[in-house]
């Protein structure tokens, strides 16, 4: 494998729901260990982006290296199997398991297979202790034993991080992990993020561009299902056709 | 974990049932003897439906048809004068095993009310094809010659050794039941039935666990249909016929959708109405039906559901 390439290249990634393309020949790379943080209006294109890269959506042309492998036909499962992971934009967990059996279970899905009959998973140190070393990590510790259904919204978020990071992911596709959080919580969570940042490699969408500002190394503009532009925070804020398009009405720069 | 009022039940329970051989000596009433060991082949029936409907979520209306193969791989054998239960039974197991997971396989790529449909039609077309030939008595069934045999070590026609039998079946499924459910395996069919796209991207290939699960449902779907053509001392292929799929389903409900112990009371409660209430009117599911809905509306997790819970929902 050459280290040229980068962890994920992308190209030609085209997606259309009726008449509606919602990815319209999208090309991207992430080198490893960067931070590309994916912005754009609401319904540009962004989870339809992340869907196509994580498996859940088939796209209709262009094709996803990962790692040096066209990953384009792997289902899901099978590219979770590679290192990809995924947070979800509207929280996806297992609500009547608890924060812990939550992690656990992310854990179980890459400790072997599960044709397992006798021995009780959740008293199973090795899936138990790795699950509770990642809930640590995400700050919910403490929430180990509640019913994730009833965490707050921001524990939630935090749990899906913890997911995704207890698959042992190379790369990191998180779908807006800030938003809907109030102050505190997303605090929290940018102070995660950082933490993340650098020693994973993340695809991050975000709404907030305080948010983006502090953790992007990179950043693509969607607007319509195309990526208008892709380079540093600097070369976007000085970017005339962002500022027209996009930021121009989020946030005077 | 589960609360003492469940233990407490549950042991009373089990208790009751192997008791119940006992009380039918002395009060010479053998009747009791054969509705509770109907009602345990049911329950064995309904436990089996409820690891992929309650546990796994697959609303599999068409679970009756491993029932009747269980019952044919009795009858056919018996007919032909094989009459060892050593090659009746894990006959049955298989072949209803395997069918389970054909219909699966078919079943599984589709969800929601397809889904539903799907089961039904395969086993609709079962049950027309029981109905359809001739030689293994067609629509009117055939007589049981003798009930399966094992050497001299257990005389099924007895009815008191047939009875402890099938209570230690069930008690033996209960036993495994529970190791499973909360096994790797276990955990994974309820966790794709709490959130399947989120088990898809933590990397589990959903499908094959699924299946498997189809495949032993299946399986002891069909011992239950060997133990009942034993019960009933005959064949009928109306053992697969969509309204008994439905009267599991029933159980099922009744008892606590996806819990272990609930199918058990639910086939207990089931099956002791229909007594009951079947001697006063021809028209009984008139009060079953209403009974179902206040069941449904006003608990969730059936009979079983209604007793207090433990910190901790698993069970
Ligand atoms: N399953 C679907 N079927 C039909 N249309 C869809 C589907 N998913 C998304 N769309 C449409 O595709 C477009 C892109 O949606 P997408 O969710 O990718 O946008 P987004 O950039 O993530 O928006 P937001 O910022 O609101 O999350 C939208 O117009 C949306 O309505
Ligand atoms: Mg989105």
């Amino acid at each position: 494998m050459p280290t040229a390439e980068p962890l994920l290249a992308v190209r030609g990634l085209i997606k259309r729901f009726g008449g509606l393309v919602a990815t319209d020949g999208i090309d991207l790379d992430v080198a490893e260990g960067e931070t590309l943080a994916v912005i754009g209006p609401n319904g540009a294109g962004k989870t339809t982006l992340i869907g196509q890269l994580s498996g859940d959506l088939p796209p209709d042309a262009g094709s996803i290296r990962f790692a040096g492998v066209d990953v384009t036909a792997l289902p899901a499962p099978a590219r979770s199997q590679r290192g990809l992971a995924r947070s979800f934009q509207i929280t996806s967990i297992f609500r009547e398991f608890t924060a812990l059996d939550n992690v656990a279970l992310a854990v179980q899905a890459h400790a072997g297979h599960s044709f397992r009959f006798w021995t009780p998973a959740f008293t199973e140190r090795a899936l138990r202790e790795p699950a509770r070393a990642t809930l640590e990590r995400v700050g919910l510790g403490a929430r180990a034993d509640v019913v994730a259904g009833t965490l707050a919204h921001g524990e939630q978020r935090q749990l899906e991080i913890a997911m995704a990071l207890a698959t042992r992911p190379r790369l990191l596709l998180l779908d807006e992990p800030v938003a809907g959080m109030g102050a505190d919580e997303s605090q929290r969570m940018v102070r995660l993020l950082r933490e993340l940042r650098g020693r994973h490699t993340i695809v991050l969408v975000e709404h907030d561009m305080d948010v983006v500002w502090a953790l992007a190394d990179r950043i693509a503009v969607m607007v319509y299902g195309r990526v208008i532009a892709c380079g540093t925070p600097e070369a976007i804020r000085a970017n005339a056709e962002v500022r027209r398009a996009y930021l121009g009405e989020e946030v005077p720069a | 974990m589960r609360s003492r009022a469940r233990v407490l039940t549950l042991l009373a329970g089990l208790l009751a049932l192997g008791l119940v051989p006992l009380v039918a000596a002395l009060t010479q009433q053998p009747f009791y003897l054969d509705l509770f060991r109907r009602i345990m082949i049911f329950a064995i029936a309904a436990v089996s439906l409820d690891l992929i409907l309650g546990f796994g979520g697959m609303v599999s209306f068409g679970h009756a048809a491993y029932l009747g193969i269980g019952a044919y791989a009795v009858a056919i054998p018996a007919f032909y004068g094989i009459h060892s239960g050593l090659v009746q039974w894990p006959l049955a197991m298989v072949l209803s095993g395997l069918a389970a997971l054909a219909i699966g396989a078919v079943s599984l790529r589709t969800s929601g009310v397809s889904f539903i449909m799907i089961t039904l039609a395969f086993a609709q077309m079962l049950y027309y094809l029981g109905i359809s030939i001739n030689a293994w008595g067609a629509d009117d069934g055939m007589r049981l010659a003798r009930r399966s045999q094992f050497g001299g070590v257990l005389d099924l026609t007895n009815g008191y050794v047939f009875y402890y039998v099938v209570f230690g079946l069930l008690l033996t499924l209960l036993w495994l039941g529970n190791r499973l459910v909360h096994a790797r395996f276990g955990v994974v069919i309820r966790a794709a039935r709490s959130n399947e796209p989120r088990m898809r991207a933590i990397g589990f290939s959903t499908f094959r666990y699924k299946l498997a699960a189809f495949g032993i449902a299946g399986a002891i779907g069909g011992l239950a249909g060997a133990l009942l053509t034993n019960q009933t001392e005959y064949l009928t292929p109306s053992y697969m016929h969509w309204t008994r799929s439905g009267e599991i389903m029933v159980m099922v409900i009744l008892g606590g959708i996806g819990t272990l112990y609930g199918p058990v009371l639910g086939a207990v409660a089931f099956l002791l109405l229909e007594d009951v209430l079947s001697a006063w009117t021809v028209h009984w599911q008139v009060v079953l039906g209403p009974l179902l809905v206040l069941v449904v509306l006003y608990a969730r997790r059936g009979l079983w559901g209604l007793l207090p819970e433990a910190r901790r929902a698993d069970g």
